[in-house]
């Protein structure tokens, strides 16, 4: 029972039991660090990251067939793909149709199918309604009697497929691209391969808005670093103002600013600089000016946050050198702003990226962005694989940009302030 | 010296409030290859005066004049005045190398070149196996000796330098104070030096301006300042410096009579008002001799041992005199010394030569 206790004298303390002690009190520090951060990492872990998981899984989740038809879509996984599948498999197949009709689940499958193929749901609706209970001859004979259309191996071949526990369509259709009959990928149809463009659209958008967001941006953060910290801190409440007001609001506040009856335009005819109203809203020039204005406070906090930390001596040090203000600049201060140029960029291209409201509410039909989409698939045609699809695309993409910065510009370099 | 001065300042004001003047009356002269130091205390306006002449601060009244080219309207960077900064100012993003190369790509030189002379200038201060570092992994040291090399690879006739040495410890700093010197022997650059050490500024000058509020006090050579200061000020500021005050009495010529507490003090009349003025007698501690030969000495007066500090080379003692209990003597420990006791009473005294009657602090 003599435990070796904590104090008990300089002799008895051997290795061993300092190493416990050591383990101990690092074990309490560790329980204490877990402690601390746990409730945020449940957090984001309910919240975000399985969130976001569950979004990578709907995008080639297949369920739909499965739940309707469990059997079918089980039996039918076992056929080859030569002639027509098995009788069992047509019987089974008959039975759920019936089945699924009588309990009103098979549009869920029908419309499954016509992601496939457009043909599929008046084929299915038709079946099942003309089906009878017991097979004349075979159920072969019977289908293929109500339409040819079941005597042919490529039906078959589409059902088994929308069978299968999970599928690439959605995440093709958000590339432009689809399974052709045998199961080969390739190109959309040119009036349904819309996706890739609006992807660029995305980008493109993304891009022009950050790089407004710089050209404005740093200049503005460049006096604030130069004043009094009395002085700029002033002028940075008015930089974050705009977060005081909803987004809603102030996307709103720009449509009133710029519609043809609009403050910007009532003010161009009374100046006389233009005879007609322009037309601001509605359009891509609406959206760049309303999301570079929401998102420069995005731009110009890192940035500040680098020039302020820049001690004046470097500029001085340069002129001393014999470089001019305008060298001086590019060669001394600029390089040094580039992580706080870097995080700026970045957070505000990844901001752009998934916007929505303010394309939805500002921009005409040519200005929407990916995110537009993926509310159109959830809300309106409840889609979510192809919402999903959208949505996973986007994050690749981004992923994608950021490894290329972290690659260019270095992570460690980064200062969000 | 007046028809060669290289730098002249002439009645050179600074204010930045336009209510206090940092810098008053500034005229100061600096001679081709040079070296002058700025010493002062703290906020004596030395960087200001500094920055006025490498162009980083606006003159307000007066004229600065380079080379008998008046450059108050000249921006810094065509001034062509190398400057090392006290916190070196070595551009972080560049490695050594390329911020050697910088002034020198600023006034377009071949490439060829830039590379030649940026391996001579790493030669110069030993650092030439480190062009391809970033500033960020040299020692301070290191760093300080890229910032002067930097300073003087685009060959400047003049370079300042403001505390360059001043985050070092004294060590690395006495042998910098060493490398600096040599560099400005043998380039022969006219150099203005800012410091507030003044053993740096006594070792390495060839004068020293003291400045205190925005003033010179005294400008001449480090033997000049120390033994011979104008001022109670400058008395005080450089070296160490016994001070009695009393009234003078008798003004004679060269030499003054000075009443004190405890009797009459003979001393040079440096800076005195005239007879019946408040006055502070400067005193080096090593000038005052111990238990004097009656009559060896004009002054000799009574003191009380207060307390014995010892120093290795010598041993300072603190004796209560004329009125003051911090007169400080410094007896060398030399062989055969006397050997001082806390509490003894001796007698102490010192030559008119080395008593200077100065004006109140
Ligand atoms: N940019 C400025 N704006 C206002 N006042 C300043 C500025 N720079 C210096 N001063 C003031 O001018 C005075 C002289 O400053 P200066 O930097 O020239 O002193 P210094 O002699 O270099 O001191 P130190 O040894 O501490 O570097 C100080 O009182 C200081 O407060
Ligand atoms: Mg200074």
């Amino acid at each position: 029972m003599a435990a070796p206790a904590v104090g008990s004298g300089g002799a008895a303390l051997t290795g061993r039991s300092l190493q416990r002690q050591l383990q101990r009190s690092n074990r309490l520090r560790r329980l204490q660090a877990a402690a601390l951060v746990a409730p945020l990492l449940l957090y984001l872990l309910l919240f975000f990251l399985w969130p976001i998981a569950g979004m990578l899984w709907r995008s080639i989740d297949n369920p739909e067939l499965r739940q309707v038809m469990p059997q079918t879509a089980s039996l039918i996984q076992g056929w080859e793909g030569q002639d027509l599948p098995d009788e069992a498999v047509l019987a089974s197949f008959a039975a759920e149709l019936r089945q699924s009709y009588q309990d009103k689940t098979l549009a869920v499958a029908a419309k499954r199918l016509a992601y496939e193929s457009p043909g599929f749901r008046s084929l299915m609706f038709a079946a099942a309604r003309a089906l009878p209970e017991t097979p004349e001859g075979s159920w072969r004979a019977t289908l293929t009697g109500l339409d040819p259309k079941w005597g042919e191996p490529l039906t078959w071949a589409i059902i088994q497929r929308a069978a299968a526990p999970w599928t690439p369509i959605y995440l093709l259709a958000a590339i432009d691209h689809r399974l052709d009959a045998n199961g080969g990928i390739v190109a959309a149809p040119a009036d349904q391969a819309i996706y890739l463009g609006i992807f660029l659209r995305t980008f493109w958008i993304a891009l022009v808005v950050t790089v407004l967001c710089l050209l404005l941006g740093y200049p503005v953060a460049y006096q604030l670093a130069a004043l009094p910290p009395r002085q700029s801190n002033l002028l940075l409440i008015l930089v974050l103002l705009p977060f005081w007001t909803s987004l809603l609001v102030r996307t709103a506040a720009w449509v009133v600013l710029l519609q043809r009856e609009g403050v910007i335009n009532d003010l161009l005819i009374k100046l006389g600089l233009i005879g007609e109203p322009l037309q601001l809203v509605y359009n891509r020039f609406g959206v760049y000016v309303a999301m570079t204005h929401i998102l420069l406070p995005f731009m110009i906090l890192p940035l500040y946050s680098v020039m302020r930390g820049l001690p004046p001596h470097y500029m001085r040090a340069a002129a001393s050198l014999g470089a001019g203000p305008v060298r001086a600049f590019w060669r001394v201060y600029l390089p040094q702003t580039v992580p706080g140029i870097g995080a700026g960029c970045l957070l505000v291209f990844i901001l752009a990226i998934g916007y929505y409201i303010t394309p939805a509410l500002i921009g005409g039909a040519n200005d929407q962005m990916v995110s537009y989409f993926v509310a159109f698939f959830t809300n309106q045609t409840i889609n979510w694989g192809m919402a999903s699809a959208l949505g996973a695309v986007l994050l690749l993409a981004t992923l994608l940009l950021f490894a290329l910065y972290a690659r260019l510009v270095g992570i460690d370099r980064l200062k969000l302030g | 010296m007046a028809n060669e001065a290289y730098v002249r300042f002439v009645d050179v004001q600074k204010t930045y409030d336009g209510e206090s003047l940092v810098v008053r009356k500034l005229n100061l002269e600096v001679a081709r290859s040079e070296f002058l130091t700025l010493l002062g205390p703290s906020g004596s306006g030395k960087t200001t005066a500094l920055m006025m002449l490498a162009g980083f601060e606006t003159v307000t009244e007066g004229q600065i004049i380079l080379d008998g080219r008046p450059i108050n309207n000249v921006p810094p960077h065509k001034r062509d005045i190398g400057v090392v900064f006290q916190n070196y100012a070595l551009f972080p993003h560049m490695t050594v190398a390329e911020n050697l190369a910088f002034p020198l790509e600023m006034r377009k030189i071949p490439r060829a070149e830039i590379e030649t002379r940026v391996k001579r200038a790493l030669d110069m201060v030993q650092l030439a196996e480190f062009g391809q570092r970033r500033p960020a992994q040299l020692s301070g040291g290191q760093q300080q000796r890229v910032a002067v090399a930097r300073a003087l690879v685009f060959e400047p006739k003049l370079v300042l330098m403001d505390e360059p040495l001043g985050a070092l410890d004294r060590q690395l700093r006495e042998q910098m104070q060493y490398e600096v010197k040599h560099i400005h022997d043998r380039l022969g650059v006219t150099v203005v030096y800012v410091t507030h050490d003044q053993s740096e500024a006594l070792t390495m000058s060839d004068r020293v301006a003291v400045m205190h509020q925005g003033r010179i006090q005294q400008i001449a050579t480090p033997q000049e300042l120390y033994e011979r200061p104008d001022n109670a000020f400058v008395a005080k500021f450089i070296g160490e410096n016994n001070r009695l005050f009393g009234t003078v009495r008798a003004v004679d010529g060269q030499s003054c009579t000075v009443a004190v507490d405890g009797g009459e003090v003979q001393a040079l009349a440096v800076n005195v008002a005239g007879v019946g003025s408040a006055s502070s007698l400067s005193l080096r501690p090593e000038r005052v001799l111990i238990n004097p030969p009656p009559g060896s000495c004009a002054n000799i007066f009574d003191a009380a041992v207060e307390e014995l500090i010892y120093h290795g080379d010598h041993t300072r003692t603190r004796v209560r005199t004329c009125g003051c209990d911090d007169f400080i003597i410094k007896v060398p420990n030399a062989t055969g010394r006397l050997q001082l006791a806390a509490g003894e009473r001796i007698r102490i005294g010192w030559q008119i030569e080395d008593c200077r009657a100065l004006d109140m602090p």
